[in-house]
């Protein structure tokens, strides 16, 4: 059992756990994730690792509720335990082995959108960390929905706080912000874009007109999540690749997001629940791209 | 008694099983296991010895269930097996010990594989367990996995004392046993956890949501005083073919099928694991892996059909799988091969465009190469397609330990003899080694590692 020593509702329907899991915090590094089981008879969920302690051999994991096997696991208190976690899964973000000579001269914008910001989180840290600078933008649909603006503030060189509806910080979607950004004279080298499939989708439709290279962070359903079951395959560059252990970032200029976005749909759309509804009911757990329930 | 045929072996009616996920077959009771021991011919020169991958004394215990010491019968087998029950269910046995067997000269071999089962079965129900070491001897040694290989492996080196930990990447242990062979042809909890269960009596210890080469890399094992590992751990991605469509809804791997089925348990109401099991599904391939599969679909409520490129004769299932998949009402498409998979707008599987094949000359594996039938064209209606196509080898050992060598497969290179690789220490086999093979293989693997460890730390 893997004890949650701090289980926290961050906004509504958005759930942060700090989990006793002593092989994942040893080794973990951003950009990794873990797949986690919130008891018997739950499904194996991959989380994108959002924080973690070496000493107290702790993860930090955010969790948002889209369906039953979320909701499950947003029950859970401090002092409770998930059944199984394992991990780190998955490679580690690229600019962790870059020469940080090259690293050093470079200016990247990290972009979150919604729940995409526990992800983000650990990489804009890591930078503040090692001495690189990094800004970031942060998007949600709505104020009450902007999520660990403190935490990023004291990591981020500069921070952009954005809202679809405009009830807090600047007006629009992240890709509004990214345009302003550039067109006040902002330069960026690299771009890392983390969120639902559809707004990565859009912000590697921008930042390819800017020729910035994108990185994105996918994540396609999983089972095993260690290379066995090829449910999280995707294409990049016309390859298909496994998001389990090729990835889960890739080249966001590459990726083919259409399919991706249909893969994930599997056992959320329409037709896909009217076939399971008889006997699964509502497993929806996000990735669909459509509920913003990805990451 | 006629000593010509097999005493048969009592099974589910196939109408009713194909609706359940009950064991398809129900073993030898005490009198026919006897009945069928008598037929045993009890050769000096047993070739039905030669034949089996882990080296069972066969004759002596089919002599013990003729003279009714079951238990002794158990414990000549868990002598050279960890994992009886299992075997007795899974091996290939006509291409093994039975194939070998001189009954089967003129008339059936001896039941063997049944018999086997038998044995493991009647030790279970009367709570008969392998015998432990006497003294530990003080070495400690990691195993990479916790399905055949590795747990033949590690049982190996616990009756010789050692202590050994077997690391598990899942949240339960049995690898393929667990995740992929379906519960009516291998029940979970009534056998391969008692199984399990058996090699734990025998002091190893599983610890379960750990991956190597992520959680720890085998360096970092022994520095932390582990003198000796094995890497038992298995098969690795799956293959496609590298149609077009094949990206669409409704397309799995057998191992997504099968790991949703079994080890998350989807086909259970109360189980959260989803899984698309198709109305209409075809299964693309001809293995054992295959069979499970297609007979999972069946069970959750679809037609099911086989696809697969050469003949009946090159099916490479066991015999035994196929004749129960025809009973059940698996239909198959035999020199059938699948060029295309039709998508519809929202995604999903929309049918299969096939091609029919016939069989031509001869290829390097000694198999008929197929070739395509001139415009022979067609679609089969089905709404899932299933790959079941082998695997790649996973490279996440590979790629994190230093030393290590790797075929031009990216298969880890191993010693058939004794598992020894290319670093100082670290033995290997099964899957991993091999490719896709068969569970008995694995295990010949593991007992061979076994072997290869004990014989290099006594040196060391």
């Amino acid at each position: 059992m893997y004890d949650i020593l701090r289980a926290e509702k961050l906004a509504e329907n958005i759930y942060l756990f700090d989990v006793k899991a002593p092989l994942v915090s040893r080794k973990c590094l951003p950009g990794q994730f873990v797949i986690v089981k919130t008891d018997e008879k739950s499904e194996r969920i991959p989380l994108t690792i959002c924080d973690y302690d070496r000493e107290k051999e702790t993860v930090t994991l955010v969790v948002q509720v889209v369906g039953a096997s979320s909701f499950r696991m947003a029950q859970l208190k401090t002092g409770e335990a998930f059944a199984d976690i394992v991990g780190p899964l998955g490679r580690a973000s690229e600019f962790i082995s870059e020469d940080p000579e090259t690293l050093s001269k470079k200016k990247v914008l990290f972009v979150a959108g919604g729940l995409g910001t526990a992800p983000v989180y650990p990489q804009v840290k890591w930078f503040h960390e090692n001495g690189f600078h990094a800004d970031a933008i942060v998007g949600a649909k709505t104020k009450d929905l902007v999520i660990m603006e403190k935490e990023m503030s004291e990591v981020a060189e500069n921070l952009y706080i954005t809202t679809d509806d405009g009830t807090y910080g600047r007006h629009g979607m992240v890709t509004q912000v990214i345009s302003d950004l550039v067109a006040e004279g902002k330069q960026y080298d690299a771009c890392v874009a983390i969120g639902p499939m559809i707004m990565m989708k859009f912000v590697c439709k921008l930042t390819k007109e800017l020729g910035i290279p994108t990185i994105v962070s996918m994540n396609p359903i999983m089972v095993d999540g260690t290379g066995m079951c090829g449910a999280c395959r995707l294409t990049v560059d016309g390859q298909v690749k496994f998001a389990c252990v090729d990835g889960p970032e890739f080249d966001g200029h590459k990726v083919d997001f259409d399919e991706a976005m249909k893969r994930s749909a599997m056992y959320k759309t329409e037709e896909g629940r009217a076939f399971l509804a008889a006997k699964e009911g509502d497993t929806h757990h996000g990735g669909c791209g459509n509920c913003g329930g990805d990451k | 008694m006629d000593v010509l045929h097999k005493v048969p072996v009592r099974e589910q009616d196939p109408k009713v099983r194909a609706h359940n996920f009950e064991e398809v077959c129900y073993g030898y009771n005490a009198e026919e296991a006897v009945e069928e021991a008598q037929r045993c011919l009890g050769c000096k020169n047993a070739r039905c010895m030669q034949g089996c991958p882990v080296a069972i004394n066969i004759p002596e215990f089919i002599a013990k269930i003729k003279d009714g010491d079951f238990e002794g019968a158990y414990y000549v087998i868990s002598e050279a097996s960890s994992l009886p029950a299992v075997c007795g269910r899974v091996c290939p046995q006509e291409c093994q010990c039975e194939g070998k067997c001189v009954r089967g000269v003129k008339g059936e071999p001896v039941a063997i594989g049944k018999l086997e089962r038998f044995v493991a079965d009647w030790a279970r129900e009367h709570g008969i367990v392998p015998k432990k070491a006497e003294k530990m001897n003080g070495h400690k040694v990691a195993v990479i996995g916790s399905g055949p290989a590795g747990l033949s492996c590690a049982g190996d080196l616990a009756k010789l004392g050692y202590s050994v930990t077997i690391f598990e990447a899942l949240h339960e242990p049995g690898g393929v046993l667990t995740y992929g062979i379906p519960e009516f042809r291998l029940p979970k909890s009534a056998v391969v956890q008692k199984e399990i269960d058996n090699v734990r009596a025998l002091g190893v210890e599983i610890v379960c949501n750990a991956i190597i080469g992520k959680s720890i890399t085998i360096d970092e094992l022994m520095a932390d005083g582990y003198e000796a590992v094995f890497i038992g751990s298995g098969a690795g991605l799956p293959k496609f073919m590298g149609i077009p469509g094949e990206q669409a809804n409704g397309v799995f791997s057998a191992n997504e099928y099968l790991t949703r089925s079994n080890l998350m348990k989807a086909f259970k109401e109360d189980y959260a694991t989803p899984i698309a099991a198709g109305k209409k599904v075809a299964v693309v391939g001809g293995g054992n892996v295959a069979m499970d599969a297609a007979r999972t679909a069946l069970r959750l409520g679809a037609e099911v059909y086989i696809v697969y490129r050469r003949g009946e004769e090159e099916l490479p299932a066991r015999v035994e799988e196929v004749h129960h998949a025809k009973e059940e009402g698996i239909i198959f498409k035999l020199l059938t091969n699948p060029t295309e998979i039709l998508v519809d707008d929202k995604g999903w599987v929309a049918g299969m465009k096939c091609v029919e094949m016939e069989l031509g000359e001869p290829d390097e594996s000694g198999r008929r190469r197929p070739v395509v039938k001139p415009n022979s064209e067609f679609v089969l209606d089905v709404d899932t397609v299933i790959m079941s196509l082998g695997t790649s080898p996973n490279p996440l050992i590979s790629s994190t330990t230093e030393g290590l060598e790797t075929s031009k497969w990216k298969c880890i290179i191993a010693s058939e003899e004794n598992g020894q690789t290319s670093k100082e220490g670290v033995f290997a086999g099964g899957d991993a080694v091999t490719g896709a093979a068969t569970v008995i293989l694995a295990m010949e693997a593991g007992r061979a590692g076994a072997r290869g460890i004990h014989e290099y730390l006594q040196n060391k």
